[in-house]
């Protein structure tokens, strides 16, 4: 039972719970009960792209594009044509599971270097497209969107959304955690290691990351969704090749093939914009070196850092369990 | 030829030997330490921002524009120094973020150095088009071709003649050979980053009075000549050229005649297409997946 609750599934997971249950004595005003539904939202992105990135290994730079195609496919369809926000979201995510399962297949032949190129276009098209087509998606301006109902209920106001974004970060982290722990999961590891090793022992290399890829685009999608509908307005900002950057640097902060370092990294680095906006002009630089400093210093983020150490000073240092490269 | 169709064609070359500028950048670091230096946009935009002041404070363009070049390489030598040298050793993803890192750091940098604005440079002799075949173009443009090309032939003898271009090139090719060949690869790594700066920083100054310049101008052309050097093959040196120029060209015919909202979307649709079914791009090494 002990052993049971400290595995990262059961135990990770409590903590995590219970870190969502008691948040709220933190929580004092409107203000960061706001932050705290961004971060959620971040971290369901980050939880998804952590399987893409940490655990199957492959690069993306262009998931604000899923993000924002989520966002804008709410957006239009149930604000401009009037259709329930559900049937939108699902819709919406249906759509974009197929695009990413359409491009994935030859975006994910490609290697380094040049797989972060493509997804860096891919990214950037959809940018382009949706800031190009005003006619639909408002240009550069946005689009207001309709709050999200269910049924005849109206979610609206920071507290509801908080509880909201809480449990369905809770989902997909258990999600996460059980596709992780599942021959897929082992899969992805293995080609994560070795593509050719893996394909040698008779895994479908290409099936597993396209799997990876559409999953994490998902996600995605569900959380732009949500982004949308709670902030009642998208502008192509939320689509733009920072947004992607970001996304990468909050799993690579947390620390990649962690699926609570991807938490970690979003809470962290979605919070310290709004710290580090007392500095006022100087915010941008202090941002860019801080995400320069943490990964000069911890190149394997912050999560895996320090559970090392507090591993280290438990017992002797044992090589391999828990670094999951 | 239609008078349009030349008119196309030159400005496509203007445009692309820029690219090709910010391309070679792209390539020299990336065989020299197999980084992609995402801040090489930034360098463009330094060498763009620092003429602008020198010019404001009263220097001539012969003085200021080696100034200028010469204060990128400085930054680039110094991102080199302390980002990339003490992250030897960490994947791609990792050092990915640090030279983006890098590239905001430099950009909010910028806005502290100077501003939020658009800054117009005055071109080198005159802007009073010349006439060519129906189509015309700007004095500044010839400065662009000529001076790609000067850069172009002077790398090719640098890397072709010289002990120091050969041990460059050496440890492209494989740096442990290099290594016990008696070839300093840490200096190696350090002056790519220099030389790639300032080659940033020539096609920043360049294009400064054609386009204007701003603390953010390097994000797009940091963008499009990672394209290029993707569609060229990355890490060849005639790849970068060759993209360059055959991405600027695609641009402005496309713009000019399908649509010149997407000209920017278009860069991307072409590099997706030839990677899809040339992974390597045009001129890349075709190597496969060691095991």
């Amino acid at each position: 039972m002990l052993a049971r609750l400290a595995s990262p599934r059961t135990g990770g997971l409590l903590a995590l719970a219970v870190v969502i249950a008691l948040l709220p004595l933190a929580l004092t005003n409107k203000y960061f009960y706001d932050i705290a539904v961004l971060v959620g939202l971040n971290a369901i992105v980050c939880v998804g792209l952590n399987l893409l990135i940490g655990y199957a290994g492959q690069i993306s730079l262009g998931h604000a594009g899923f993000f924002g195609l989520g966002a804008y496919g709410s957006a239009i369809l149930a604000s401009r044509y009037g259709w329930p926000p559900l049937a939108a979201m699902l819709t919406t995510t249906l759509a974009v599971a197929a695009l990413a399962y359409l491009v994935g297949r030859p975006i994910l032949r490609l290697k380094g270097h040049y797989l972060a190129m493509a997804t860096l276009g891919l990214g950037v098209i959809i940018f382009m497209v949706i800031t190009t087509e005003d006619k639909y998606t408002g240009g550069p301006d946005g689009i207001a969107v309709v709050p999200l109902s269910i049924g005849g209920f109206v979610l609206q106001g920071e507290r509801i959304w908080y509880w909201v974004v809480g449990a369905l970060l809770l989902v997909a982290v258990w999600l996460a955690l059980n596709l992780i722990e599942s021959p897929a999961g082992r899969a992805l590891r293995a080609l994560h290691s070795s593509e050719v090793g893996a394909e040698v022992v008779g895994i479908n290399a290409a099936e597993h990351k396209v799997m990876a890829f559409v999953i994490s685009a998902v996600f995605a999608s569900v959380a732009g969704s949500l982004a949308a509908h709670y902030s009642g307005f998208v502008t192509p900002g939320k689509v733009a090749f920072l947004h992607s950057i970001e996304l990468v640097t909050m799993v690579v902060f947390g620390g990649m093939a962690s699926t609570f370092g991807a938490v970690v990294g979003a809470a962290v680095l979605t919070t310290l914009p709004q710290l580090l906006a007392a500095f006022e002009d100087y915010e941008m630089m202090l941002f860019g070196a801080v995400m320069m400093g943490t990964m000069i210093f911890m190149p394997r983020g912050v999560v895996p850092s320090l559970a090392r150490l507090f591993q280290s000073r438990r017992q002797q240092p044992s090589s391999g369990e828990g670094s999951g490269t | 030829m239609s008078a349009q169709f030349t008119q196309y064609l030159l400005t496509g070359l203007t445009v692309g030997a820029i690219y090709a500028l910010v391309a070679l950048g792209f390539s020299i670091i990336f065989n020299a330490s197999n980084v992609i230096n995402f801040a090489q946009g930034e360098f463009v935009m330094i060498g763009g921002m620092a003429t602008v002041s020198l010019i404001a404070v009263g220097l001539p363009y012969l003085l200021a524009i080696p100034l200028a070049v010469a204060a990128a390489a400085l930054v680039g030598l110094a991102l080199e120094k302390f980002a990339v040298e003490p992250a030897r050793g960490a994947s791609v993803v990792t050092l990915i973020i640090i030279t983006i890192g890098a590239s905001i750091f430099l950009r909010g940098l910028a806005t502290i150095i100077w501003d939020k604005r658009f800054h117009a440079l005055k071109p080198f002799t005159g802007d009073a088009p010349i006439t060519i075949a129906g189509a015309t173009i700007l004095p500044q443009s010839l400065w662009v071709l000529g001076v790609t090309l000067a850069v172009v032939l002077a790398l090719s003898w640098f890397f072709g003649r010289t002990l120091l271009g050969k041990a460059m090139l050496a440890t492209s090719h494989n740096r442990l050979a290099a290594q016990l060949a008696g070839i300093n690869v840490r200096m190696v790594l350090f002056l790519s980053f220099g030389l790639s700066a300032a080659l940033g920083a020539v096609a920043g100054i360049l294009i400064a009075p054609i386009t204007t310049t701003s603390y953010d101008v390097g994000v797009m052309l940091g963008l499009k000549g990672f394209a290029a050097a993707m569609l060229g093959g990355m890490g060849s040196g005639v790849g970068a050229v060759v993209g360059g120029i055959a991405l600027g060209i695609t641009e402005t015919m496309s713009a000019g005649y399908l649509s010149s909202a997407y000209k920017d979307a278009i860069a991307f649709v072409i590099i997706l297409a030839v990677l899809f079914f040339m992974p390597s791009g045009l001129f890349g090494k075709r190597g496969g997946e060691r095991v």
